[in-house]
């Protein structure tokens, strides 16, 4: 197309990773999203007309929320791992973070039972029921989402086709993870500790 | 072979008559594409299409409302029609036109061969589409509240709680929340996609600051769209957790709140009509410095105006909310932060006319269109900075002005300038210009029935006429202007139809364009019209704001003055 | 013609602005001659909240009318100044780039006129909003419903509908009415231009706004906030009296309904059909809530919040079938034969 030389300085032409721009955006986006519903839960703290009410029914999950928070070290160690190549490191330490992870979907399914059936919690019985579960719900779903893609990508470690040059890759869906675990910070302050 | 099939320039390689087999293989291709001009001209196509069906519903509308007590359209068809005109126009065409432009045109501009993620936006667009389906579905599917079809039927702002069971039994507000979020899980995807390319594909020495501003500003309305659409998305889950779990987010009978939905929609609502015009802004970056012969005025002060107007404009939104009874310090915040936003737009203007100023200016079609859009853009404003002034507010809200003033914005501005760009641009995508004879009669046809309609609209909503009426009252002094309103609505429909034959006629018969018809300076028009399906043959490598016009003048090229 | 079509189009589209404001213009008495009386225009306020905000309307019309016609004159001059000329589309014209000076003026005027407008509109909105309540100040509840409109008056102890009676308010005696606004359903809005800028009747969500009428008369208005299938038949009428005919016509609603023995009949089929779910009529049996009080129907100029004059034809076709008048309204037709909505309309012609 053009003539036109090279001029100095332009030899390194280097631009940020488009993986990595993209994840970023998604984040926004849902970020967005979350703090909808948080601004929702935070307006109507104290406004419902009907028991049950938040310090009578829930308990601070805080098994639930180490393990969550575990699994993005766990995740930042398998990260470390691929890079430099280690595969059966890197397999253990992302098999680690699925359990974690499970482990918190677990304990939030027994903490919703609980609520549900034995204290008579449920999304249409007042403001606090139907703003906590959209709110942990959406929360709890994008943990679902993320399991599912850890699950695949384990399955594809086993079976041999992730491999050291898959690192940027896999790094960028840690930042999912990562963004999942950070608005588990928010949600829990803003429900467990703020709204109790 | 499936992506070559449009006519390369001066070589016509299509037969004169398919076989079946041919034709199914050519639709073929267009489904499974992922080459972004060809999405491109896909999402335009659509836009194009559903900027006809909502502007026979407006045509509907206004024919109902040319004389008091018609009955043309009952009450609930009446309802629906203005509903869906709105949300059509906003949805449907608006932002797939507005996705479409970039599609097509960021990858040529900033010389990369196609966007980030293609697959990912061959899905975008099929989300989109068949969410725009879904909603018009809702005309035929299902039966509404009085059994005549569901459409949309509580405006296209849906506040509640008339959108709650209780008041909306029937499936209207569903089809419209579903289809809303089908397309926004479209359009973010699009959104990210462009971010990305834009940030990650440009070709050697392009900098962010030697972008076109077209690139910039799609840019920075894919940024605002990714916290925009989103608010949507989210206050739409709420309203069906509450219409089918038994929710209360917005249920004032269990101590929910109906403010708290008009915040959450205006949230999204006013940053949208940012994303609607900011693009509109963008083509106009690229066709007035053309037609003017000079560079833009003030890129660098260009850039901050469109990230500024795009931060405040997250600031502003309860100015749609004067009158819903928000405190007098709320209120006085809003009012501020509404008359900011207009000192960057203002800028963008006075940057305009400074690049017209001391130019050559040429009034081909497209410039016309931009021509038009600086004035009435500038009135627009004016009116929008009237209705910031609160007390205003309070009467003008929700009166015929509000939808003269944002009419003219949407129209005025945002449609004039969509057309500026397709004459514009159809030269490249197609090969052909299109006629100029044609062109200048829907611009003059549509300038006089724009003005008709939107100018004697605002004096109506002064004599106190709501908005979202079937019908009104004969004694109030509002029949004459109602009447002319409805005169200048036919004759923009006539005029988009002579648009629509021009651009059917000239992609069989327009004279031929070459590369670069208008000797314009963007990347865009270094490449074949239209441009083959890898777009660049080589990388390019650019030193400047106008690689083309470095290539026409050598001897005085841009970067030896650009800051 | 040449006059208006340039060889390049430029002048043309300033020209055909011109020529159409004069066309409009021209216009203009026509639009006048629809009914001047009833019109009701921002630009003829007749109360206090509603001359305020016309004052601070017309200064930023002034201001922003000033920047139309200066950045207007200015685009025009450059159209037809720069235009590209026949004979001299060979060379560019010299490129500029920017101007720091330019830019920083046109950023700086702008920002001074914000922070005048600013200022002006925030002193009228505490003005306006946080006005206080006078002593003497009427107290009137505003309920919207769909589609109707339900005035109670606490401390007077009366019940209407859709037309509201307030006391002019005079220099002597100023007696500004002070609007409770609630919902019993869905979002509506009270706006009578003439008499205050609207506001909102949101369900749980009280409101206030205030009208200082300074003039007798009739004032028109409407729902102003999309509410329903009935949306534009949702009308106002506010009367405004001299204080002694409010006084007469405060008086006359307090009286409970009227008892003519001989429209007993009437009366009865009132009381037995399902009138008495949705209506009241003060001294029956009759207490429904869900419709508008019926004590003094005869006494109102409309029907069914405007939809019709209040005639006794109107008034049984209303009863016969209200979608005929208002299609969608929530009031079903009662399935009464001929004899008994005679008999009926003959009762409430009765309700003075």
């Amino acid at each position: 197309m053009s003539a036109i030389p090279l001029s100095p300085g332009m030899e390194r032409w280097e631009l940020p990773s488009r993986g990595r721009v993209a994840m970023l955006s998604l984040i926004t986006g849902e970020s967005a999203i979350f703090t909808i519903f948080v601004v929702a839960y935070i307006y109507y703290i104290g406004k419902s007309l009907t028991p049950p009410y938040p310090a009578q029914v829930l308990e601070i999950p805080f098994f639930n929320t180490v393990c969550l928070l575990s699994s993005s070290v766990t995740i930042w160690l398998a990260e470390r791992q691929i890079e430099r190549g280690k595969m059966r490191a890197f397999a253990a330490w992302w098999a680690l973070t699925i359990v974690l992870g499970a482990i918190f979907i677990g304990g939030t399914a027994m903490e919703w039972h609980k609520l549900i059936y034995i204290d008579g919690l449920t999304i249409r019985t007042n403001l606090f029921g139907t703003t906590f579960y959209s709110l942990v719900g959406l929360h709890a779903t994008h943990v679902v989402v993320g399991l599912i893609g850890l699950l695949t990508i384990l399955l594809f470690t086993l079976t041999g086709h992730v491999r050291v040059e898959h690192s940027e890759r896999i790094q960028v869906f840690a930042l999912y993870w990562h963004f999942v675990d950070a608005v588990w910070v928010v949600v829990f302050t803003v429900v467990y500790i703020v709204g109790r | 072979m499936a992506d070559q099939t449009l006519p390369i320039a001066g070589v016509d390689v299509t037969p004169r008559r398919r076989s079946t087999a041919q034709m199914l293989e050519w639709l073929h291709g267009w489904v499974v594409t992922v080459d972004h001009k060809r999405l491109g001209i896909l999402y335009l196509v659509y836009g194009i299409f559903f900027l006809l069906v909502a502007g026979v519903e407006a045509l509907a509308i206004r024919i109902q409302l040319a004389w008091p007590g018609m009955h043309f359209l009952s009450p609930e068809t009446y309802n629906e029609f203005f509903t869906m005109h709105g949300t059509t126009m906003v949805f449907l065409v608006g932002m797939t036109i507005i996705f479409g432009f970039g599609n097509y045109l960021v990858p040529l501009m900033i010389g990369a061969r196609d966007m980030a993620f293609p697959r990912l936006n061959a899905f975008s667009f099929w989300l989109t589409a068949f969410g725009g389906l879904l909603l018009y579905y809702s005309f035929i599917g299902g039966f509404g509240l009085y059994g005549m079809g569901a459409a949309p039927d509580t405006t296209w702002w849906a506040y509640a709680p008339l959108t709650e069971k209780a008041f909306s039994p029937g499936h209207a507000v569903d089809y419209w929340a579903l289809s809303l979020i089908v397309m926004g899980f479209g359009t973010l995807g699009t959104a990210i996609n462009v971010i990305a390319t834009t940030l990650s594909m440009r070709c050697r020495g392009m900098t962010l600051l030697r972008m076109p501003l077209f690139v910039w500003l799609m840019l920075v309305t894919s940024g605002l769209t990714l916290v925009t659409i989103t608010p949507l998305t989210a206050a739409q889950i709420m309203l069906t957790i509450d219409r089918y779990l038994g929710g209360h987010f917005f249920d004032t009978q269990a101590g929910g709140s109906a403010v708290i939905w008009a915040h959450f929609f205006w949230i999204f609502g006013h940053p949208e009509v940012y994303v609607l015009v900011l693009p509109a802004f963008a083509i106009a970056n690229e066709i007035i410095p053309v037609f003017s012969r000079k560079a833009i005025f003030g890129y660098p002060a260009m850039v901050a105006a469109s990230v500024g107007i795009a931060f405040v404009s997250l600031g502003v939104w309860a100015h749609h909310m004067f009158t819903i009874g928000m405190t007098s310090v709320g209120n006085t915040f809003f009012v501020l932060s509404t008359m900011l936003v207009g000192i960057p737009t203002g800028i963008k203007i006075f940057n305009w006319l400074a690049t017209l100023w001391g130019g050559k200016i040429r009034f081909a079609p497209p410039m016309l269109f931009c021509l038009a859009f600086l004035f009435q853009f500038l009135l627009a404003g004016l009116t929008g900075i009237m209705l910031s002034v609160a007390p205003w507010n309070w009467q003008l809200h929700n009166s015929y002005f509000v939808i003269a003033h944002f009419h003219y914005v949407l129209v005025g501005a945002i449609v004039f300038n969509i057309f500026a760009g397709i004459y514009y641009w159809y030269p490249k995508v197609t090969g052909r210009m299109l006629s100029d004879t044609l062109g200048k009669w829907h611009f003059w046809l549509f300038l006089i029935g724009f003005h008709l309609t939107f100018d004697t609209m605002h004096f109506v909503g002064f004599l106190g006429m709501p908005r979202s009426i079937y019908t009104y009252e004969p004694d109030r002094g509002w029949n004459t202007l109602n009447f002319w309103i409805s005169v200048g609505g036919m004759i923009q429909g006539i005029a988009v139809l002579i648009f629509a034959c021009n651009l059917v006629h000239s992609y069989f018969k327009g004279r031929e364009a070459g590369n670069d018809p208008w000797d314009a300076w963007t990347l865009e028009w270094a490449v074949p019209s239209p441009p083959p399906v890898y777009n660049f043959a080589a990388d390019p490598v650019v030193h400047s704001r106008r690689p083309l016009w470095d290539l026409k003048h050598p001897d005085d090229p841009d970067w030896k003055y650009e800051a | 013609m040449r006059f208006l079509v340039r060889k390049n189009g430029a002048g043309g589209i300033r020209r055909i602005c011109l020529i159409m404001s004069g066309v409009l213009m021209a216009c203009a008495p026509q639009v006048w001659a629809d009914g001047p009386q009833t019109s009701p225009s921002i630009f003829s306020p007749s109360s206090t909240p509603a001359d305020t905000i016309l004052g601070l309307g017309w200064f930023v019309i002034a201001i922003l009318s000033g920047i139309f016609v200066t950045v207007g004159s200015v685009l025009t001059w450059v159209l037809i100044r720069y235009r590209e000329r026949q004979g001299d589309e060979d060379s560019e014209p010299p490129q500029i780039y920017g101007s720091t000076q330019v830019e920083l003026a046109w950023t700086v005027i702008p920002i001074l006129i914000v922070v005048v407008l600013f200022l002006t509109t925030a002193r009228i909105i505490f003005a306006i909003q946080d006005a206080p309540k006078p002593q003497a100040a009427l107290d009137v509840t505003v309920v919207g419903h769909q589609f109707w409109w339900e005035f109670r008056y606490p401390k007077l102890g009366i019940v209407t509908a859709n037309e509201l009676h307030v006391p002019v308010s005079t220099a002597l005696d100023p007696q500004p009415t002070f609007l409770h606004l609630l919902s019993a359903d869905v979002d509506h809005s009270f706006w009578v231009p003439q008499l205050a800028g609207k506001t909102d009747l949101i369900p749980n969500h009280p409101n206030e706004t205030w009208i200082e009428p300074k003039q007798t008369g009739v004032f028109v208005g409407q729902c102003a906030q999309f509410c329903g299938i009935e949306h534009a038949k949702m009308l106002l009428r506010v009367y405004v009296d001299t204080p002694e005919e409010f006084d007469a016509w405060v008086q006359q609603q307090k009286q409970p309904g009227v008892q003519d023995t001989s429209v007993a009949a009437g009366r009865h089929i009132f009381e037995t059909e399902a009138c008495t779910n949705c209506h009241t009529i003060a001294g029956t049996a009759a207490r429904g809530t869900f419709g508008p009080d019926l004590t003094h129907l005869a006494s109102r100029v409309t029907l069914a919040s405007g939809a019709a004059m209040n005639t006794p034809e109107n008034l049984r076709a209303w009863i016969q079938n209200p979608d005929d008048f208002k299609p969608g309204v929530l009031m079903p037709a009662m399935q009464l034969n001929k004899e008994q909505i005679d008999e009926l309309v003959a009762y409430l012609e009765t309700l003075r």
